[in-house]
């Protein structure tokens, strides 16, 4: 291992014994770091499948055909569904995400032990704290938790160790960046993966402060040593939290598409400034995007919510549109300087669409942009919202932003991690290749579905669609039931994709062929440009493909922009 | 590539195709900073957020009265109370049903005021699909004017405990 770790570009600050270098990439890999990556992975999978039965008797029971679950369990599940999901699932594979970007990236070893075992702790012990007071079933409060909704103090202590734990994971992160600066590790400016993350973390930080804000009353409230929780103020900053951290993993997928590029398809960034620029857009102008869920609140007025999102969404929304169109421009550029030049888009089907690891990241960013993204600013805009607030056009849009689009790309990168850092093999190769694009698809039929049945009106967060035992009859169109069937198959067929991950990962983190010491078998065979091709120089950047698919994407957000302000000229006059 | 350093003279302006994205992206982005407060002068659905801080006590009260002053019938129970053109309806939001029924006029303006005596509550009148959240300790107070006629259901999409997706009311307009 020494000869190897001499090979390095610059020293490094390890101890000999504390590192090796990774086979495949020949990045230099903290055996600290590595350790914990592998562990809050695997944690981050256990929540995945407990959030995944979840989506499966969720799903169930929103299909009205089936209606599987009562309505006390339906609310149980929702609240144990959201926060494995969004939040124990999601914050453990970042924090392994970050260990990665700070100590391979950087050259450097993870700044404190203790300090990772105290994160790692405090987020296990938090988060089964939630599921267990869930499960007692005295709090059914869904993720929200919004006051005067009461659940049992222990829920709210556990969300404030998850927060605390995370915490110390992202100050472990900035302390790892800090003495690779002080040791020399690396020369020049960070990698931009390494600085796409550093904007995440930036961000976690505030989001948590924001956590800790809301919860520690609320808990000091659950207990009965505070009054009164304001709900108005309850909401501006819970959603302080809850949408910032949304910043948080938009940062985090933008980062692994980065990553997922160049480990599969040698992508090259044209700009770095460009895509640099685009992350501290994120820093700058997403603090106060919690405007965007209380646009139909009371308590706050016009002129702030207009300002909050127009000002400062548009901005973080020029900033992904701009990495929508670097990414997948790095990866022609990529695929040109192979020779893949023939027409628009020779490269792109010239891509290796049989690397999960390269699928799963391509399918994330059309996922994400045509459907997360489009949906998200058109529902955050002030007026229409009124006619999007709670509807299941809510869900319907975040399933294709943190599922279809950051899920998506955490499991492309998972591909590459279990051999990288499991050092192990998958058995079931063939499954692997596919289980994206069954994941990927499922979840886009899913939250089709929930968008149009929420135009019907059909609300998110709600068991009977018959309303059952009202007062006041109520009923829906029968467009809004093929829709739900719509979502329940789509949702059917997104868990089939979701166990076969699990499945797959599972088995080969823990009996799969071990391969240390060897480079990993790569997903797919390097294909032989056409012989015809015109030779291109390596900095050629022309991107005709990508600009052109950038074309059609902003002509469909243009579209159903201007749709949604048809439609809300139909209804009632409001002010 | 993006996970080594970046050369030397990485910071520079983008050129060709993605200078235009670049362009064409900021572009739009100002025109639909600019859609929202044109519509907010120009069109008519605006809500404003308009609310006042007031004690479950009071609002139920205001509720009280104006159900005394106002009624023109009853369903099921539920008093039906007709607003009068221009001035002050309320409704109580409470587990699990929305009081009382209002009865409107199509073209006329109403002050409507909604609030709730126990958890949150969402307003969401259908078929039309419009949608406002209703907050305990908070007067709501939207200045609509109905534009269609018949019988609108109200349903309730804020997560309001086991009876939740019963919790139905009913604005009626001639
Ligand atoms: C197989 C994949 C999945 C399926 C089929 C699925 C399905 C569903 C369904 C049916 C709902 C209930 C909507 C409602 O009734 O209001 C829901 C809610 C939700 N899901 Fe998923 N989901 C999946 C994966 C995920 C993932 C990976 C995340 C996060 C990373 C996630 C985050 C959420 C959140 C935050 C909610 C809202 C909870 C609430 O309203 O309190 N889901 N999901
Ligand atoms: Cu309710």
């Amino acid at each position: 291992m020494a000869s190897a770790v001499e090979s390095l570009p610059v020293s490094g600050n390890h101890d000999t014994s504390e590192v090796r270098t990774c086979e495949t990439t020949t990045l230099p890999v903290c055996l600290t770091a590595q350790q914990f990556i592998r562990w809050h992975a695997v944690v981050a999978v256990v929540f995945l499948l407990v959030g995944g039965i979840g989506a499966l008797l969720l799903g169930l029971t929103r299909w009205p055909a089936v209606h599987l679950l009562d309505a006390q369990w339906y609310y149980r599940i929702l609240t144990l569904h959201g926060l494995n999901m969004l939040i124990f699932w999601i914050l453990n594979f970042e924090i392994a995400v970050l260990y990665f970007a700070g100590t391979s990236l950087l050259n450097s070893r993870l700044a404190s032990k203790k300090a990772a075992w105290a994160c790692f702790v405090l987020m296990l012990v938090g988060a089964v704290m939630v599921d267990v007071a869930i499960m007692q079933g005295k709090s059914d409060v869904l993720m929200t938790s919004y006051v005067p909704l009461k659940a049992e103090p222990h829920f709210y202590l556990g969300i404030i160790l998850v927060a605390v734990g995370t915490l110390i994971g992202v100050i472990n992160f900035f302390a790892t960046v800090y003495i690779a600066k002080r040791d020399n590790t690396y020369e020049g400016s960070v990698p931009l993966i390494v600085f796409g993350a550093i904007a995440a973390a930036i961000i976690a930080v505030v989001t948590l402060l924001h956590g800790a804000v809301v919860m520690i009353p609320t808990w000091l409230w659950s207990m009965g040593l505070l009054e009164n929780v304001d709900p108005a103020w309850y909401r501006i900053t819970w959603w302080g939290l809850g949408h910032m951290s949304q910043q948080v993993n938009v940062c985090a997928m933008v980062s692994i598409w980065y990553l997922m590029g160049t480990l599969t398809v040698g992508a090259k960034p044209l700009n770095q400034a460009v895509c640099r620029g685009a992350f501290v857009l994120y820093i700058l102008f997403i603090n106060i995007a919690s405007a965007h869920h209380l646009l139909v609140d009371p308590g706050v007025g016009a002129g702030w919510k207009i300002w909050n999102t127009s000002y400062a969404m548009y901005l973080a929304v020029l900033a992904s549109m701009i990495h929508g169109f670097t990414v997948p421009a790095s990866v022609e550029v990529g695929m040109r300087a192979k020779g893949f030049t023939r027409g628009l888009f020779g490269w792109l089907a010239a891509a290796p669409w049989s690397n999960p690891g390269f699928s799963g990241f391509f399918l994330s960013v059309i996922i994400f942009g045509f459907g997360g993204g489009i949906t998200g600013v058109v529902l955050g805009t002030q007026q229409i919202n009124i006619m999007a607030h709670n509807t299941l056009r809510i869900p319907g849009h975040f399933h294709v932003t943190v599922v279809g689009g950051t899920t998506l790309a955490f499991m492309a990168l998972t591909y590459y991690v279990v051999p990288l850092l499991f050092q192990r093999d998958f058995y079931g190769k063939a499954l692997c290749r596919l289980q994206p694009y069954v994941f990927g698809g499922g979840i886009t039929l899913m939250a089709l579905g929930m968008s149009f049945a929420g135009s019907y009106g059909v609300p998110r967060r709600h068991w009977d669609v018959e309303f059952t035992g009202s007062q006041l009859a109520m009923g829906f169109d029968s467009g809004a039931y093929t829709m739900l069937g719509v979502m329940g198959i789509g949702s059917l067929i997104a868990v089939v994709g979701l166990f076969m991950f699990i499945l797959l990962v599972v088995a080969a983190v823990f009996v799969g062929p071990k391969i240390d010491g060897q480079a990993m078998k790569p997903w797919h065979e390097e294909r032989q440009a056409p012989a015809d091709a015109a030779a291109v120089d390596e900095d050629d950047h022309r991107t005709p493909g990508t600009l052109v698919l950038a074309l059609v994407f902003l002509l469909t957000f243009a579209v159903y922009y201007f749709a949604n302000w048809m439609w809300l000229a139909d209804v009632w006059e409001v002010r | 590539m993006s996970i080594h350093n970046p050369p030397a003279g990485w910071f520079k302006a983008p050129t060709g195709a993605e200078r235009l994205w670049v362009g064409l992206a900021l572009s739009w982005c100002i025109i639909m900073s600019v859609a929202m407060p044109y519509w907010h002068f120009y069109g008519k659905q605006n809500p404003t957020g308009e609310s006042y801080k007031v004690s479950v006590q009071d609002f139920g009260q205001r509720v009280g009265e104006f159900v005394r002053a106002h009624q023109v019938g009853d369903e099921k129970g539920i008093p039906i109370v007709e607003v009068p053109p221009g001035g002050d309806g309320y409704m109580l939001a409470r587990m699990w049903s929305f009081y009382p029924i209002l009865k409107l006029k199509k073209g006329q303006t109403y002050r409507l005021h909604l609030s709730s005596s126990d958890l949150q509550h969402g307003f969401s009148l259908q078929p039309l699909n419009m949608n406002f959240q209703v907050l305990p300790g908070y007067d709501h107070v939207l200045t609509i004017r109905p534009t269609s006629t018949g019988i609108f259901p109200i349903i309730c999409n804020e997560f309001c405990g086991i009876g939740h997706h019963a919790m139905t009311g009913r604005i009626i307009v001639e």
